[in-house]
């Protein structure tokens, strides 16, 4: 990096720093509490960008139908949990519908448009409308909510601030822990080399033997299911409601935009910036909250087209 | 990898127009770039007068079409004149904007909605409305004026951030956008009301005449969209649409050609914003109102499937497309459920989109091309042409 490149970014990162120490010394309590707050947002939108730019870094796919899978995974997980009062089977029950559904999508749809961008996206954009309307249909526009387990509710003290619902610090826990396990997948199994290499270059890794297919339709399983899982672990931080899916696929858009395509690193770095962003938002400029994502996501593009950590095409 | 698949993709959506171009000059075949066939073709038509070179792309379909949407107040009851017809008219134009991006320029952007969404409430903060405490009261000329000023340079704006980008991209980042103003409009009091919005929008009277009228506001729209059409016909065949067309097919070669292609698509986006936002104002005196609800992501992606339904090869799919929309939506009630009306139009665009990428105007086509060959037997190739 050169001199004058590294003083553009302390130009881009003193005020930032100006402004959290002002943050602090204003009110701590709430800088700290918000800058949680963040990180249990970022952590919830890691888990549903991570797929969502795994999906695309490997098939160039872009899923629109990504919220719906969310929303799908979050609503079967609900019923699930309904009905044996276990959370965790709720996730279990979230993550394997979503997946099934992911499964279905990339072999109905997917595999039949190989290679044609702007139909694919259209599908998935007409997926996503009609699985939207079943839903609304089924389940109507009431807002569920989650009953997490005993030991991970209520609240737990914290240095400084005192008080912090449990589970936020549970959902940051996941999150660090499912982002480990796809490093590890990623970068330590047979299948991550696999998923790399077709990532890098699909004909060659086809031609060496591999049925990449079968890789397609694992890693669009797992994909998706990371969305279903996060459908329950989300709903259980917030709720869940029709139109989550379009909050949420519009969240892992800007994620990976930001944080740049197919990169999991990348979608972490970007849930960060988006996740902060939009809770110290909501907190000191609550009428402009949004914008703040935004700005994030024009400097992005202005410096960096394919986003943070993207590669070149 | 993508962009080559998009560029594919973009290929196949060769307009009319250029054929019958082609057709008229043998000789510019021989041409690969299409700046000489745009000269050979000028110098064709100046040796034919400016008159027969006026009424040349005029065919009988042209005539017939003008006389059925000129008759059609006549004939329609005022519902049918204002819902149907009018409504058709103004989100047909905001849909030719997107037509003109995607099918010309290549670049499928899911703003358009929000251009025209950002010109609707700029004649609501401009003009006069409900809310005394932020609306101007300018005259709604003068309100016209600017809002469409300001929502092309919105456009443009979009634009920019956008044409650094391809073929997927394009569509998220517009989208991304979209959604962004979108919560802006929403959770913003100062400007944009909130959620409540701005309503008694309704047509202003222009001399005698009151455009909240049916009939009068159906050829206030039917006027618009004329122009919106002809505009991209007359686009398309300059010099400009050219070199747009080229980019289209092959950025690189353009560029190497000498032309500027990042110039040319942010002027594509600024002429498409220009559409879009006199879409947006027929939108708003159509509806009376503006609030968030009509350029959330619902609304944003019913641009694109009106576009898409019609067909993206030639400016009239995106009519064909929203007089489909505004029938499917009126009349969706009487087959289904009224709550289920994304249900039929989500799986109706999926029918489409699955069986006929080129819309119901590649359907036609298609169509017409079964029944050209069991008849006269012409060769399967001369489709294409």
């Amino acid at each position: 990096m050169s001199r004058g490149r590294l003083a553009f970014w302390w130009l881009l990162v003193l005020p930032l720093v100006l402004l959290a120490l002002w943050g602090l010394w204003d009110d701590a309590i709430l800088f700290l509490k918000t800058f949680l707050n963040g990180l249990t947002l970022a952590s919830l939108y890691f888990i549903v960008a991570s797929g969502f730019t795994l999906v695309f870094g490997l098939m160039r796919n872009v899923n629109l139908a990504h919220g719906s899978l969310f929303l799908v995974g979050a609503y079967v997980g609900w019923i699930i949990g309904d009905q044996t009062g276990s959370w965790l089977l709720a996730v279990l029950a979230g993550f394997i519908a979503s997946a099934v559904l992911g499964v279905v999508i990339q072999v109905v749809v997917f595999r039949r448009m190989q290679g044609e961008d702007l139909r694919q996206t259209l599908v998935t954009i007409g997926l996503s409308i009609v699985l939207a309307d079943l839903m609304l249909w089924y389940f109507g526009g009431e807002i569920y909510t989650f009953d997490p387990p005993a030991w991970i509710y209520g609240t737990m003290s914290l240095p400084i601030i005192e008080k912090f619902p449990t589970y936020r610090i549970i959902v940051l826990l996941i999150a660090i822990v499912i982002g480990f396990l796809l490093w590890g997948l990623l970068n330590g199994t047979r299948i991550g080399m696999m998923i790399r290499a077709g990532v890098d270059d699909r004909a060659m890794l086809s031609a060496s033997g591999v049925n990449v297919q079968r890789i397609f339709a694992l890693t669009f399983a797992l994909g998706a299911g990371l969305a279903g899982l996060a459908g329950v672990v989300g709903g259980t931080a917030l709720s869940i409601s029709p139109g989550e899916d379009t909050r949420y696929l519009l969240a892992s858009l800007v994620v990976v935009i930001v944080g740049g395509m197919g990169s999991v690193p990348g979608a972490a770095i970007g849930a960060l910036l988006i996740g902060l962003a939009e809770q110290f938002g909501q907190a000191y400029a609550p009428t402009y909250s949004v914008v703040f994502t935004f700005v994030i996501m024009i400097i992005a593009l202005a410096f960096r087209p394919r986003g943070v950590l993207g590669n070149a095409t | 990898m993508s962009a080559a698949h998009w560029r594919r993709a973009m290929n196949t959506a060769a307009p009319g127009v250029r054929v019958s171009v082609s057709k008229q000059t043998p000789a510019s075949s021989t041409h690969a770039v299409p700046r000489s066939t745009h000269y050979t073709a000028a110098a064709t038509y100046q040796a034919s007068g400016w008159w027969s070179r006026l009424w040349a792309p005029v065919h009988l379909r042209h005539w017939l079409v003008m006389a059925a949407v000129l008759l059609y107040p006549l004939v329609a009851s005022p519902f049918f004149t204002y819902q149907i017809g009018a409504q058709s008219l103004a989100l047909g134009l905001i849909a030719l904007s997107l037509t003109f991006l995607g099918g010309y320029g290549g670049m499928v952007s899911l703003s358009q909605m929000t251009v025209a969404g950002l010109s609707s409430y700029l004649i609501a903060i401009f003009g006069t409305s409900s809310l005394q405490t932020i609306s101007l009261g300018w005259p709604w000329w003068l309100a016209c004026v600017f809002a469409v000023l300001i929502s092309v340079v919105f456009a443009t704006a979009i634009g920019w951030l956008s044409v650094r980008t391809e073929g997927i991209h394009t569509i998220m980042i517009t989208l991304a956008i979209g959604v962004a103003f979108f919560y802006l409009t929403q959770q913003n009091y100062v400007l944009f009301n909130g959620f409540q919005g701005f309503s008694k929008l309704g047509a202003p009277t222009i001399g005698e005449v009151d455009f909240t009228d049916p009939v009068a506001f159906y050829f206030l729209a039917l006027g618009c969209a004329l122009c919106g059409y002809w505009a991209i016909k007359y686009v398309v065949r300059a010099p400009f649409g050219l070199a747009l067309q080229g980019i289209r097919d092959n950025p690189r070669r353009m560029n190497s050609l000498g032309f500027n292609v990042t110039a040319h698509r942010l002027a594509a986006h600024a002429f498409a914003g220009l559409l879009a936002s006199v879409g947006g104002i027929l939108l708003v005196w159509y509806n009376n109102r503006i609030s968030p609800g009509s350029i959330n992501t619902g609304a944003l992606i019913n641009i694109l499937v009106i576009a898409v339904l019609g067909g993206m090869k030639h400016p009239i799919g995106a009519f064909i497309g929203s007089l489909t929309f505004v029938l499917l939506q009126n009349f969706a009630i009487d087959l289904v459920d009224r709550q289920r009306f994304n249900l039929v139009i989500g799986s109706v665009f999926l029918l489409i989109v699955f069986f006929s990428p080129d819309g119901l105007l590649g359907l036609w086509q298609k169509f017409r091309a079964r029944w050209l060959i069991s008849s006269a037997t012409t060769a399967p190739g001369s489709r294409r042409s």
